[in-house]
């Protein structure tokens, strides 16, 4: 399995802990990655509020990359406005011709040209479902996040608009990795709820509410938990606008909202390092802005009374 | 900034407008998409209203109102349109129409993506820092930076804030010219 990789700038930025943890992750589960040689920005969604044909010509010179150093491979994208962009501009040029010629004329004085030859432009999440697969990422399981609570959030953009490997309505497609990882699946319908976007930077109060609604859901108990626990312990993330607005926003939502408490927020790749008992300098927990202490000590003693995963990892005397 | 691509004739604009129209065109009023939209309790029309103004030709309205700057892209409306209309692209076409011919109604409304295409077009791939320092700049409120401070002090001790880096510094120019030069013909 190989694909060519597109970071993304935010990456290389805010987020470098999910560039970290997914390459680590890749590796331990034996997937090749290529960086594209000299990409740039996708456009992200500045670029059609000012000029919808710049922004087609930012993510197909991606395209033509991809196309020139790795061709024929499916292209790996983890934040999800990054993959909406080049998933647009690839179909764009797969169906209207005019679109295409439109896009090569802006990038072909670097000799650059998309010709359709690459493969699929995929998503982290999808690669991990439908490439990889639950089986494998299970085996590679060493440290079971049994008895921790995860919230899967997928945002919008690979939810929407298009269908590509998920119900944009009831989105599922984290919960089999999750259970792989020997975690529970916190029960919500906050998990393809907007978080505000770059909102969060024009106008910050609109974007405050809406990740408080999406933190106290996160925090309610809800189906199993309503017994013994008190909502989820982690969110998982695959999106670093995602990641920024309910991590770094966190305090800010939580008192403008008045209620709720804070919740731990972490890249899914990071929660799957650390199931597969990878260094801290491969998952950079360290990066994140909010990690609670009741998530560090679920994660360091594991209860254990459930029969995920049963390892001698889980069941070693803590010191 | 570099990245001002307004326009000033009408022509373009009244052409723009007739593409919005032309795909608003079916729309029936189900409401739907207010009902969907996340953001809706923050616009003063929000979106069912913002179609039927735009259909019978309130244009200066909905200018003036700007709900179309608190569209936050989610596609939520866009994926439920009984009637299949490409809502989320209208919300996006709305903004470049009122940065490109209307500034006096965008007003600071198209400052970050204007800060934020001349981040790309400088340095090739967004730089957090230099972008967040432009924009307060761009701005011009003194208050505003302090509303950001907090989490900026935190980041800076994560380690997570830095200067530009210059590996794809001007790759984009080229482009970015070239895109001006011929205008969006979309």
């Amino acid at each position: 399995m190989k694909y060519a990789y597109y970071p993304g700038c935010s990456l290389q930025e805010s987020a470098r802990e999910f560039d970290v943890s997914v390459r680590a992750v890749m590796k331990r589960l034996d997937v090749g990655i290529e960086e594209i040689p000299d990409w740039t920005c996708c456009g992200a969604s500045a670029a059609e509020s000012i000029d919808h044909d710049l922004g087609r010509a930012l993510s197909t010179r991606n395209l033509a990359l991809a196309e020139k150093a790795s061709p024929g491979l499916d292209i790996l994208v983890p934040c999800s406005a990054c993959y909406l962009n080049l998933l647009k501009a690839q179909r764009a040029a797969l169906a209207d011709k005019a679109a295409l010629a439109g896009a090569n004329a802006l990038i072909g004085h670097e000799g650059l040209a998309y010709t359709g030859k690459t493969g699929r432009v995929r998503h982290l999440l999808d690669v991990l479902l439908n490439d990889v697969g639950p089986k494998a990422i299970g085996d590679a399981v060493q440290k079971p996040l049994t008895g921790i609570s995860v919230a899967p959030y997928y945002g919008c953009q690979i939810l929407r608009p298009y269908r590509v490997f998920d119900d944009p309505e009831r989105p599922a497609s984290m919960e089999p990795i999750l259970a792989a990882l020997g975690a529970d699946v916190h029960p919500w319908n906050m998990g393809g709820r907007c978080c505000g976007a770059s909102l969060m930077a024009t106008h910050k109060e609109a974007a405050l509410a809406s990740v408080g609604q999406i933190l106290k859901a996160a925090a309610t108990p809800a189906g199993d938990e309503a017994e013994h626990g008190d909502g989820a312990d982690v969110i998982a993330t695959v999106c670093p606008m995602c990641q920024m607005n309910l991590d770094g926003y966190q305090g800010q939502a939580l008192r403008a909202g008045g209620v709720g408490r804070p919740v731990t927020i972490l890249y899914l790749s990071q929660l799957i390092g650390l199931a597969m008992g990878l260094p801290e300098d491969q998952t950079l927990m360290d990066k994140n802005l909010v990690v609670t202490d009741g998530f560090r000590s679920k994660l360091a003693h594991p209860p254990d009374v459930r029969e995920h995963h049963p390892t001698p990892e889980t069941h070693r005397p803590q010191p | 900034m570099k990245t001002d691509l307004t326009q000033t004739t009408r022509d373009a604009a009244e052409m723009e407008l007739d593409a919005i129209r032309k795909e608003l065109q079916a729309c029936m009023q189900c409401g739907t998409c207010t009902a969907s939209c996340p953001n809706a309790f923050a616009m003063a029309s929000p979106p069912r209203e913002l179609w039927r103004l735009l259909l019978l030709g309130f244009v200066d309205d909905v200018l003036a109102a700007g709900s179309f700057w608190m569209c936050s892209s989610c596609y939520t409306c866009t994926l439920r349109c009984p009637r299949g209309l490409a809502l989320t692209e209208v919300m996006a076409a709305l903004r470049r129409l009122a940065a490109r011919h209307y500034p006096e109604h965008a007003k600071s409304n198209a400052t970050f993506y204007k800060a934020f295409m001349d981040n790309v077009r400088t340095y090739g791939r967004v730089q957090e820092s230099a972008l967040m320092t432009s924009y307060f700049l761009a701005m011009k409120n003194p208050v505003l930076p302090f509303a950001f401070l907090p989490l900026g002090l935190r980041m800076l001790g994560k380690g997570k804030l830095h200067g530009p880096s210059a590996g794809q510094k001007g790759r984009l120019e080229a482009m970015f010219e070239h895109a001006a030069a011929q205008g969006d013909r979309t």
